[in-house]
């Protein structure tokens, strides 16, 4: 070992990595908390406490030191991704098994930072979307929509005591993904369903502004060089296009592609989720197939199937196919002929 | 002049600190009374000593010379005695000892005779001959012999690189030769042309030393050109330039001279100027002496001087330095032993200092971020090969191309884990290696092994005939002297035989007791088969004798 290079590019570290991406998540946040009221916190905080409380003993157990792995701060993304993914104002225990499912099985059951083949944040959805379907649909309305938005310290209530006294409909309402599906099948036109409250401009009420943020959070990672172009561009593109192949098919069936790229987890899983390194595929032209299938897959999950939002089903189901995505888009190496072959894993 | 420039993929941009060592015209070492010449300062075999311990010895005098073909001579820096030929601490990462020899001055710096070549008018292979005399190495890194690379062989070489990029971050050496000697570098340029018959000549030069750029432009005539790169580690790497300059790519496992490309650092261009017009030999280079020093700066160093010495001519490391590195901080090494001497491979000494040169923190585990796979000029996946290194699934590493790797180091100078992925590769190579030279050498074991069984066989062969002759002179003779003995054995042989039918006779076939239809059956097979027999037999006796050979 002679050590070279002596030189080490400066901020630059894995905790630095994270960092950025819980900066460039941070307007999504702000938003959100704007549009559906300071529960987001609580959320947030939860999956924090719960993520770092589980990593802590997932390192103990393995025998690792605690200090490099918690500071790194990949539980915090985990956390952070958790929290915005899963609704909002559910039951604390939620929180706490999702997120064992996130750090303690598909994260350290499968090695740790940098060994897990499928996205954590996506494996604790996917467990509890199963697990507890009908907490899952419990969303938050927007402000100005529900009869009633908790209050930071309501919010405390709701989460660790339940909604006792207080209907859960006062606070939360069906998705408008959901709500497009159900009232698109019992036969409602564009028009009508669009003119529901719940509903914005393009797409969801509120959310719709959430995701304009994530997407500016993840231009950030792009000018900052955390993130490549090629999986937003690829997962975006290709959920747009199945979106408007459905829609030009059977517009009473099928919401706009400008609805869904606004919904929903959409702008979330094509910056922050999608773009995870460690379960992405890794070269340059395996991203645009992983995030192009990531894509495709949501839409039909979204149009075809029972749950309202597809993000982790189709990020787990991409997940299994980068090993093989990566070995057969090996690009071409200096000095080596155009279409030779390549080493394949 | 504006040249359509191929900029390669990757490449980082480190901080230069040229400034800390560009400023300073280059400043002769001072004699020493000490020299530690080694004898392989070269790729290839080390030379052979010339000289013994107690010899008197004369600046310019081979001390030792090239021995087989990828070699090279070295020389006395200065006059005096021989103190020792021996192991000494030599500038090199393994800080394992090689042969040197301990040259004490005398203070005359009395210098052999030496002659000019006449270098148009040279026949070209005694020109390389000379060249591989005076010692001449690629002063760029490798240091390969010249002589070797001026040799165009069977390849025609159109094109001839000077590279002067000098990419590294620190390093100034070039530099300052490129403002200081534009007119010998150009002249040595001239030689390498004339020897190598090529039309074409490039001087590449990062666009971060614009003195030198212009100390070129100005030196250079018509027919040559002078051409700014953008400051990019590591534009200055051979294929990298080449590429740059050419879009043209070595390919993999070859040299630049298959693409009919031939490279050469511009301070072995000032060497050769140097070794012709002066027919001095390589004595000296310019060496980088920066970092965290009283005094930094450029150095025409003898070849053989001690590091230490070296140091102290720039006032020494300050208070705080922490080691020095040999090269550059991309692809250098530390030093281990101070006593070790500047071979014709030490381009810069720089000492390091805590603030710039921290400790690397602990590796994380990869998180696949790719950002070494986006800095590789080669561009290779690192993390897949750091993968298989770090499992010592040496051959799936190679399979990702392992050797294609020129060790620049972007990929660990970015990587946000901080692993060094640059060791997991110089390991894994070396592992390869010695397991190839395993496998070479159990083949060779195997071989000889064989060729043993195969001889001794022979030998028991030749033996048994040589016996069986003798035995059979001797037999004839024995019979001839005695019938009475030849008509026993006779008997005994017969005798033998009669029992040998018997036993055959009562030994039961496994065709005996078959039904009766068989048997017959059986008879019409064997009646058929006679038949046949007799009729290719005829057919053979028959056939024609033919001259004719096989297809």
């Amino acid at each position: 070992m002679n050590g070279s290079p002596f030189a080490l590019l400066g901020h630059n570290s894995v905790t630095a990595v994270m960092a950025k991406v819980m900066a460039a998540l941070i307007p999504g946040i702000i938003a959100h908390a704007w549009f559906f009221g300071p529960g987001i916190w609580v959320s947030l905080l939860l999956c924090v406490v719960f993520g770092a409380a589980i990593e802590a003993l997932m390192l103990l157990m393995r025998g690792l030191p605690l200090k490099p792995f918690l500071a790194d701060g990949s539980v915090l993304v985990t956390a952070a991704l958790l929290a915005l993914a899963l609704p909002t104002l559910a039951p604390w225990w939620l929180y706490l098994l999702a997120m064992l499912f996130a750090v303690g099985v598909a994260k350290h059951l499968y090695g740790g930072l940098g060994q897990n083949l499928f996205n954590p944040a996506m494996v604790g959805y996917a467990a509890m979307i199963i697990g507890f379907p009908v907490y899952m649909t419990q969303w938050p309305a927007p402000i100005g929509v529900a009869h009633f938005t908790p209050s930071l310290a309501e919010a405390f209530d709701l989460v660790f005591a339940g909604a006792g006294a207080i209907s859960v409909d006062a606070y939360t309402s069906a998705t408008p993904l959901d709500a497009w599906k159900t009232q698109a099948r019992q036969g409602m036109a564009e028009a009508d369903i669009l003119a529901q409250s719940i509903f914005g401009w393009a797409g969801a009420r509120g959310q719709e502004v959430v995701a304009a943020m994530y997407m500016l959070g993840g231009l950030l990672l792009l000018a900052n060089r955390v993130i490549t172009w090629h999986i937003p561009v690829a997962f975006l593109t290709a959920m747009a296009l199945t979106a408007g192949l459905l829609h030009l098919a059977d517009p009473a069936q099928h919401a706009p592609p400008l609805f869904h790229l606004l919904s929903g987890g959409a702008m979330l899983c094509a910056f922050f989720i999608a773009t995870d390194p460690v379960t992405a595929a890794s070269t340059p032209l395996g991203k645009l197939i992983y995030a192009a299938l990531a894509g495709f897959l949501l839409m039909i999950i979204r149009a075809f199937g029972v749950y309202p939002d597809g993000i982790s089903f189709s990020i787990l189901l991409a997940n299994v196919a980068v090993p093989f995505i990566d070995a057969y888009t090996q690009p071409r190496v200096f000095g080596h002929k155009r279409g030779g072959k390549r080493g394949q894993a | 002049m504006s040249r359509i420039l191929f900029p390669f993929n990757g490449g980082v941009h480190p901080d230069g600190h040229k400034e800390a060592s560009n400023a300073a015209p280059i400043r002769a070492m001072p004699l020493l009374p000490r020299y530690v010449v080694p004898l392989r300062q070269h790729i290839g075999a080390p030379a052979r000593p010339l000289v013994r311990a107690g010899e008197r010895v004369a600046r310019g005098q081979m001390i030792g010379a090239a021995e087989g073909y990828v070699s090279t001579a070295a020389h006395a820096p200065t006059s005096g005695s021989v103190l020792a030929v021996q192991p000494r601490a030599v500038p090199h990462p393994s800080g394992l000892f090689d042969l040197c020899v301990v040259i004490e001055a005398d203070g005359e710096d009395r210098a052999v005779e030496s002659q000019p070549l006449d270098w148009r008018n040279l026949d070209a292979s005694a020109l390389r001959n000379r060249i591989r005399d005076l010692g001449l190495a690629g002063l760029g890194g490798a240091v390969f012999p010249s002589y070797i690379k001026l040799n165009p062989g069977a390849q025609a070489i159109h094109t001839l690189i000077l590279n002067g990029a000098e990419c590294e971050p620190w390093i100034t050496c070039d530099d300052r030769l490129m403002r200081e000697r534009a007119a010998e570098i150009v002249l040595g340029a001239e030689i390498m042309r004339h020897a190598l018959g090529c039309a074409s000549v490039l001087f590449g030069i990062e666009d971060n030393k614009p003195e030198a750029l212009a100390a070129l432009r100005a030196a250079v005539p018509a027919d040559m050109e002078v051409v700014s790169v953008p400051t990019l580690y590591p534009s200055g790497g051979g294929k990298q330039l080449t590429y740059l300059l050419t879009g043209l790519e070595t390919p993999t496992g070859g040299r630049s001279t298959d693409l009919g490309i031939q490279v050469f650092n511009v301070g072995t261009a000032y060497s050769l100027y140097r070794a012709v017009y002066l027919g001095e030999p390589m004595l000296s280079r310019v060496v980088t002496v920066t970092g965290h020093v009283a005094a930094p700066g450029n150095f025409e160093t003898r070849i053989g001087t001690p590091l230490a010495d070296l140091l102290a001519a720039a006032g020494g490391a300050l208070p705080g330095a922490v080691g020095e590195i040999i090269g550059g901080p991309m692809m250098g090494f530390d030093l281990l032993d101070r006593v070790a001497p500047v071979t014709k491979s030490v381009n810069c000494l720089l000492v390091k200092d805590p603030r710039l040169f921290p400790a690397r923190p602990a590796a994380l585990p990869c998180i696949r971020c790719g950002a070494c796979a986006r800095a590789c000029p080669a561009d290779l996946q690192p993390f897949e090969m750091y993968w298989y290194s770090r499992a010592k699934d040496f051959g799936k590493a190679q399979s990702y191309d392992l050797f294609d790797c020129i060790e620049c180091g972007c990929c660990a100078y970015v990587c946000p884990s901080h692993i060094p992925l640059v060791d997991f590769f110089r390991y894994a190579k070396s592992e390869i290696w010695e397991r190839e030279r395993d496998k070479r050498e159990a083949d060779q074991a195997r071989r000889r092994h064989e060729f043993k069984e195969f001889r001794l066989e022979r030998e028991k062969k030749e033996k048994a005939e040589k016996f069986a002759k003798a035995a059979e002179k001797q037999k004839a003779g024995a019979e001839a002297a005695d019938p009475e003995e030849a008509r026993k054995k006779a008997i005994l042989q017969a005798a033998l035989e009669r029992a040998r039918l018997a036993k055959e006779g009562v030994t039961p076939k496994n065709t005996d007791n078959l039904p009766a239809a068989v048997e017959k059956e059986i008879a019409e097979i064997d009646a058929r088969r006679a038949q046949a027999e007799t009729r290719a037999e005829t057919r053979a006796e028959t056939r024609p004798e033919s001259g004719e050979s096989r297809p």
